[in-house]
């Protein structure tokens, strides 16, 4: 092997979506590949976990490491992948906030397994539910646990970087390959421990090019049930909730810009602690009646609270569902 | 945490037995001072009375002797002592903002009967407060000069007395009045209670001394439509409705007005029993004494001819050409005495208001019963030339009722019994007052009760349920019949009357909540206008620079309106006089680089603070006008806006000190 320093990347519960994204910079790829010795990548390349164990400790320069922590594996892989690695990038939402996956922490792993083994859409005659272990003629088989919450990787390991999105948009993640490479160069210096990456100072609205009054909500809307949007006029303002006013700009309001409401994939801005309370008490502080029954009807047009204001940050909010049930084993 | 470099002083309070009796407060001294030491904690004590001189002399002397850097009191709320112990600190040295008080008194002692949950409840309040202040950050108080002249709005007698007080002082004073004269509500009266002097006569030399006092500009048939800036320096747009009178000519003659053919149902002064001119004066004696034409009403302005008034003016004083005037003036203060409005008695129509000709409701009795009324003050049915042989006044309509208004209207017993004396001076007529309580507490007004009651005026206690011309039995033909409970005979009766008057609520202005909108004040559930503090503060309100009197701030009679006036007059004359204000530095900033514009925080600020840089995008608080309240911190989905204070630095630091007891699991099931 040559003396080109190590890069990893790890899939845990997550879409592949942000193995995509890596794959999608184009020719930047090949920057990746003249500066790095891939050491481990099982998208890319096959590799196996004995061979991770076996390297010395901190080998890997860096890996990104997507999706949240949800089964012994993805757990095992964490900290195997943390002692491997010198820098270690919580990539993607799922990562730095447990992402969608995160929204099963809402429900118990038995409810889980009950609407994925047994409900109506489900095939299952047989009554069949994975177990850890099995017994075959061959021998005992097993399968990794499904711990009862899923956590953020900095819930489990100790992380270097956060770099949000659903997946990061390409050119964030150029930058920032650009700029490793120009740290081993020596012409850059890396970012404080425990930065977020990859992301703009404000959020989403100080990219969106949709014209902005005074805040004022009289009712929501859902945006499949709309005919009649303004293309010029800020989603908001029209009864479409978007979330960009509390999502980290970065991706240049792609969402907005294309009509569609930010859902807040690129998480809490700088400095806020639960990105779905910040959002309730700004939309909370706008709506526009002093009537409480008033009120109570705009509200009950956001029909899915819980997916609207905590779609990706669920795991590392401040409700109990987030990180205080359950602290590993 | 532990590389603390703070040297944090506790100080616990017995106040009196009110904490030491639930709390024990020697032990969350002591545990505080064992506990907390990795927080920074270098001394902890407990004292009877920590605002006393002596507690605040024990605080000054540790600050300086054992160089205290931060100091938590645990005694009462911030509301009452906050001041007292930073006051206290900055005499020994110490930044006042390194302060904190930690309430175990409200939050804890009077809210607990248990000593040992109390006890240990006050603990993680102090070790909440104590992770708390070493957060704080030392602040410098913002110093802003005053400018000299106060705006007065609304030209009641509250707003007068308040306008006469601040000129006479010598400063000068604008006083805005929407209707086309000074006066309120007074100036349609004729009697007032308990002393019955002509209301007129009592206000007439009060209105036009404010006309003609030299430090007074009158501003009538005007309103204020913006304002911006804060203490000391707001910028106020006046629209000066067009009169279509060139003042500088008229003599106030008002010859214009007797030839003026057009009459108008007058609304607001007659309150509807009368007329008016399409070119008037209010009143006889309104100040200024120059008319207004009614543009909506004049025949001129809505068929293009007639001109009889300019036909007759003597010197061409009439201009149907001029427009409003937009007049911008500086003042340092504002006083904001808009008033009351009256109930709508409609709104309830078991009454019969407005279906039942003979049922009046207070204000056309009042106008009724003065001279210079439209039935120059004979007491008639609304046939105009009828004597009631007996009269009923209906006590607390839309008052002290859930359906309408809760409070009660605190003027409307004693105006009652003005008119059952009114009705007794005036007519023959029996008169009836249904009551539900008799409210009579100020200065003579029990006494005037007892004079109306041996006048022979009869009194039925009991909630009228209803006022009909429905006749069920002979000798009701004809009649209104008033159905009550008298609840001290125990049972139904059924009056038949000649004339019903309602006593109706007084209420906010329709638009006190605009108003107050305006000014970056706030209002009351009920829509009256809030105080600062409704014992100890009752003129100021939350927004420096902007004071509050009379009928605004709640229901009130003329001698309370009038003291509102000149107390609000003091308070503004106090900061006249230093000619600058040091202004507590607890303010919110928003980090320009974080704000994305989303304008999520634009309209929320009770104070008007914040302002939106259309160019930049982006929004900014001003300063002196923001009074910390963290709303729009809250608000602000960005995280951009901190607030000095109420930073969430702080706030976490705190509930992770108020949390510190279950980590160390030390608590008590808390029942
Ligand atoms: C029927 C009746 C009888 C009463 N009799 C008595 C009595 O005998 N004795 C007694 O002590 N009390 C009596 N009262 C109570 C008395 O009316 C009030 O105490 C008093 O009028 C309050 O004065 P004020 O200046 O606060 O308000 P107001 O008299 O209401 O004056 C407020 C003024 O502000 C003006 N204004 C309002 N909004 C604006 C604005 N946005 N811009 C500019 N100007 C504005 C109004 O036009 C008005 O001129 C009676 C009340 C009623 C209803
Ligand atoms: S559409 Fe969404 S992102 Fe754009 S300005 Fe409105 S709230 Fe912000
Ligand atoms: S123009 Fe005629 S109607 Fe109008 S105010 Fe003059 S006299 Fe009255
Ligand atoms: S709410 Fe926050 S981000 Fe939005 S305009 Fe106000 S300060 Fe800026
Ligand atoms: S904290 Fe915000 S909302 Fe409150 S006064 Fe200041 S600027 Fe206004």
């Amino acid at each position: 092997m040559s003396d080109k320093p190590k890069f990893a990347m790890y899939w845990a519960a997550s879409c592949g979506g942000c193995e995509i994204a890596v794959l999608n910079i184009h020719e930047k790829i090949l920057d990746v590949d003249a500066n790095f010795d891939i050491a481990f990548w099982p998208v890319a390349m096959d590799a196996k976990y004995k061979d991770v164990e076996a390297m010395e400790d901190g080998s890997i320069l860096l890996t990104l490491f997507n999706g949240g922590i949800r089964t012994e594996e993805n757990e095992h892989l964490a900290k195997l992948l943390r002692k491997k690695s010198q820098i270690l990038v919580a990539f993607g939402s799922c990562a730095v906030e447990g992402g969608n996956p995160g929204l099963a922490n809402f429900s118990t792993k038995d409810q889980i397994f009950e609407t994925v083994y047994s409900t109506v859409s489900t095939e299952n005659p047989d009554g069949v539910y994975p177990q850890p272990s099995f017994e075959m003629p061959e021998g005992t088989i097993t399968i990794p646990v499904f711990e009862p919450v899923l956590r953020t990787l900095d819930q489990v390991v100790d992380v270097d970087y956060y770099m949000p999105g659903c997946p990061p948009e390409s050119h964030q993640i150029e930058a920032v390959i650009d700029l490793v490479i120009q740290v081993l160069e020596g012409k850059a210096e890396l970012p404080p421990k425990g930065a977020t990456i990859g992301v703009g100072p404000s959020t989403c609205c100080d990219e969106c090019t949709r014209t902005r009054n005074v805040k004022k909500i009289k009712e929501f809307r859902r945006i499949q049930l709309v005919d009649d949007i303004d293309p010029d006029l800020c989603l908001l303002e029209q009864g479409i909730l978007c979330v960009g006013p509390a999502t980290a700009s970065g991706c240049g309001a792609k969402c907005p810009t294309a009509g569609a409401p930010c859902i807040g994939c690129y998480g809490p801005a700088a400095g806020v602690v639960d990105f779905g309370a910040r959002m309730m008490t700004a939309v909370a502080s706008v709506i526009d009646s002093r009537d409480p029954d008033e009120i109570d009807r705009i509200l009950d047009g956001i029909v899915d609270p819980a997916g609207t204001f905590y779609k990706f940050n669920l795991a590392h909010s401040l409700l109990r569902t987030g990180n205080a049930t359950w602290n590993g084993k | 945490m532990a590389e603390n470099k703070e040297r944090i002083g506790v100080y616990v309070c017995h106040c009196g037995t009110n904490i030491a009796g639930v709390v024990d407060v020697e032990e969350v001294a002591r545990w505080a001072k064992e506990n907390l030491g990795d927080q920074g904690v270098v001394i902890s004590k407990d004292y009877k009375f920590m605002c006393s001189s002596l507690g605040q002399d024990m605080i000054q002397a540790d600050i300086q002797k054992e160089g205290l850097t931060r100091v938590v009191v645990a005694a009462c709320s911030p509301h009452l002592h906050e001041k007292t112990f930073r006051v206290a600190a900055e005499r020994a040295g110490l930044n006042p903002y390194l302060t904190e008080l930690a309430s175990i008194r409200e939050q804890v002692s009077w809210v607990h009967k248990d000593k040992v949950v109390a006890t240990e409840k006050s603990k993680a309040v102090v070790a909440g407060a104590v992770s708390r202040v070493v957060m704080h950050e030392p602040l410098e108080p913002i110093i802003v000069p005053i400018a000299e002249p106060t705006l007065v709005v609304g030209g009641g007698i509250a707003g007068i007395q308040a306008a006469l007080e601040i000129a006479n002082a010598g400063h000068p004073v604008y006083l805005v009045e929407r209707e086309p004269s000074i006066g309120g509500h007074m100036a349609q009266f004729d009697k007032t209670f308990p002393t019955l002097d002509c209301s007129a006569c009592i206000l007439t030399p009060r209105m036009s001394e404010a006309g003609t006092h030299p430090n007074i500009t009158l501003l009538t048939y005007a309103e204020v439509e913006q304002v911006d800036g804060f203490v000391g320096n707001f910028d106020v747009t006046i629209r000066q409705k067009a009169r279509c009178v060139d003042t500088d000519a008229c003599t106030g003659c008002g010859i214009c007005e007797q030839k003026c053919p057009k009459k108008v149902i007058d609304d607001v002064f007659e309150v509807g029993l009368g007329y008016r001119k399409a070119i008037y004066t209010p009143f006889d004696q309104a100040v200024p004494k120059y008319p207004v034409i009614d543009r909506e009403n004049c025949t001129y302005f809505e068929k293009g001819t007639c001109r009889v008034c300019e036909k007759f003016c003597p010197t061409d004083a009439i201009n149907f050409e001029q427009e409003d005037e937009i007049i911008e003036i500086n003042v340092g203060n504002i006083i904001l005495a808009t008033g009351y409005d009256l109930f709508d008695a409609r709104r309830i129509p078991q009454y019969g208001y407005g279906r039942l000709a003979n049922v009046f409701t207070s204000l056309e009795f009042e106008r009724m019963t003065n001279a210079a009324g439209p039935t120059s003050g004979d007491i008639l049915l609304r046939d105009g030339k009828t004597v009631p042989k007996s009269v009923g006044i209906i006590h607390c309509v839309g008052s002290r009722d859930r359906n309408y208004n809760n409070y009660c209207s605190a003027i409307c017993c004693m105006q009652s019994l003005k008119f059952a004396h009114l009705v007794d001076e005036r007519t023959s007529a029996t008169v009836y007052n249904f009551y539900i309580d008799m409210r009579t507490p100020a200065k003579d007004y029990d006494e005037f009760y007892q004079r109306v009651l041996d006048e022979g005026t009869l009194f039925v206690r009991g909630k009228v349920a209803e006022v009909t011309d429905a006749a069920r039995i002979s000798g009701e033909e004809g009649k209104l019949i008033v159905q009550v409970e008298d609840t001290l005979a125990g049972k139904q009766r059924r009056i038949p009357l000649d004339m019903v008057i309602l006593s109706a609520a007084l209420e906010p202005r329709h638009d006190a909540y605009e108003t107050a909108h305006k000014f970056g004040i706030a209002c009351s559930a009920n829509g009256w206008f809030t105080e600062k503090h409704p014992k100890l503060d009752p003129v100021a309100t939350m927004t420096e620079g902007i004071f509050i009197a009379g009928a605004a701030t709640g229901p009130k009679d003329i001698p309370a309106s009038v003291s509102q006036g000149s107390a609000a007059a003091a308070r503004v004359l106090s900061y006249i006089e230093r000619g600058e204000l040091a202004l507590e530095p607890v303010r919110a900033m928003i980090n320009q680089e974080q704000c994305s514009g989303c304008r999520i925080c634009n309209d929320l600020c009770p104070y008007n603070a914040i302002l939106f840089h259309e160019d930049q995008m982006v929004s900014e608080i001003n300063q002196a006008l923001c009074q910390g309240c963290g709303t729009c911190v809250a608000a602000c989905p960005a995280g951009a806006i901190t607030g000095t204070v109420f930073s969430d630095k702080q706030v976490f630091a705190q509930i992770d000190g108020l949390l510190f007891l279950e980590k160390s699991a030390l608590v008590p099931e808390m029942a």
